[in-house]
């Protein structure tokens, strides 16, 4: 690899009421250089204006999501070396969520649909009750481990093409989420994920593309999780049960 | 009806339609061996209560699928909701119905 002083980073600016426009700045280059380390030295040393967001810095709080280079990153981890495209990198906010500020997605639709996709805990037992043991080698355990590592960063939503056509689309990680949770045996209640993930924007409009699987920073195969959510919808309206 | 029953109604209708692609691409390679003409085609059709029923189903099955499939296109390829996208896709599929059904009845009657 040739040695190169600075690397020219063009950053989206802009937001609601102020039309979105690239700014170009040149960075030093260091050996060592994740994105995030670049966005940031442009917020400390260049412009102190630059809206961005991140917290944990090492790919485990989700916050970090940025397009680069017209692809979904999270940008703490990716090296700049992985991504330059001659000498040049162009970071903009998360595609299919409206933008905030700058580099800041507004993250609200997102985890809306979390909510939607009835993303949370229906309890089998009261807290007086004693804890349920899960055997950790069951088929549906293992499809629900296969799933919660999920970081929340949006990524695979941003990813996605059917979120992008069709507004109303639950998204990847909202599915996933579902899908685990239809596998806890510690979830009492799976016809209401079932019947949340079966209406306008469910399971049902993804076309299986595999972006979302293509892209996740973690690993995780979304697209998996909702061919499952598909099958059992669909086993359920055969009277089938689990 | 529901984005799920749509998407049953389009995945039962595909799982219908399989074998009517199957042994309507069948029969025309078979049947054009030594040259073809209208008149033998209605000879065999017409009268049919076999093919009557064949290409009628089939029709059918095409008329379903593919309505749902174009509400999908149309929602996100097109930009329509709710309603219109709804009226517009109906409109396309019973015109489907009734060219098929009116080339179905002429050749089979």
């Amino acid at each position: 690899m040739p040695e190169r002083d600075h690397l020219t980073v063009t950053v989206q600016r802009g937001g609601p009421g102020a039309p979105m426009r690239p700014q170009t700045f040149e960075v030093p280059a260091y050996d060592n250089q994740t994105v995030l380390d670049v966005v940031s030295w442009i917020q400390q040393n260049a412009d102190p204006t630059l809206t961005y967001r991140f917290a944990c810095r090492v790919g485990m709080c989700g916050s970090c999501a940025m397009m680069v280079n017209g692809v979904p990153r999270w940008t703490c981890r990716t090296h700049v070396s992985k991504v330059l495209d001659g000498n040049a990198i162009e970071v903009g906010p998360l595609r299919n969520l409206p933008v905030i500020k700058d580099l800041a997605a507004d993250m609200d639709p997102f985890f809306d649909k979390w909510v939607s996709a009835e993303g949370m805990h229906h309890p089998t037992r009261t807290r007086d009750d004693a804890i349920e043991p899960i055997d950790p080698v069951t088929m549906e355990r293992q499809e629900a481990n296969a799933g919660i590592e999920c970081i929340n960063c949006s990524v695979c939503y941003s990813a996605c093409d059917t979120v992008a056509g069709n507004p109303d689309y639950l998204g990847p990680a909202a599915l996933q989420r579902a899908w685990t949770l239809y596998n806890d045996a510690k979830d009492a209640n799976k016809d209401a994920i079932l019947d949340a993930v079966s209406g306008k924007g469910g399971c049902h409009s993804c076309h299986s593309m595999g972006s979302c699987t293509t892209y996740c920073p973690n690993e995780l195969d979304p697209l998996s999780a909702i061919l499952g959510l598909k099958r059992a919808t669909a086993k359920r309206f055969f009277g089938g049960r689990k | 009806m529901s984005e799920f029953h749509l998407y049953m109604a389009q995945r039962l209708s595909a799982l219908v339609m399989a074998p009517f692609v199957i042994v309507h691409i069948g029969v025309m390679i078979y049947a054009i061996q030594g040259g073809l003409s209208a008149a033998e085609i209605l000879g065999r059709t017409q009268g049919s209560a076999f093919w009557f029923a064949f290409y009628g189903l089939f029709v059918v099955a095409v008329s379903i699928h593919a309505t749902i499939g174009l509400r999908t296109i149309l929602g996100e390829w097109a930009g329509l909701r709710g309603g219109a996208r709804d009226a517009v896709s109906a409109v396309i599929g019973l015109g489907l119905l009734a060219l098929g059904a009116q080339a179905v009845w002429a050749v089979t009657a």
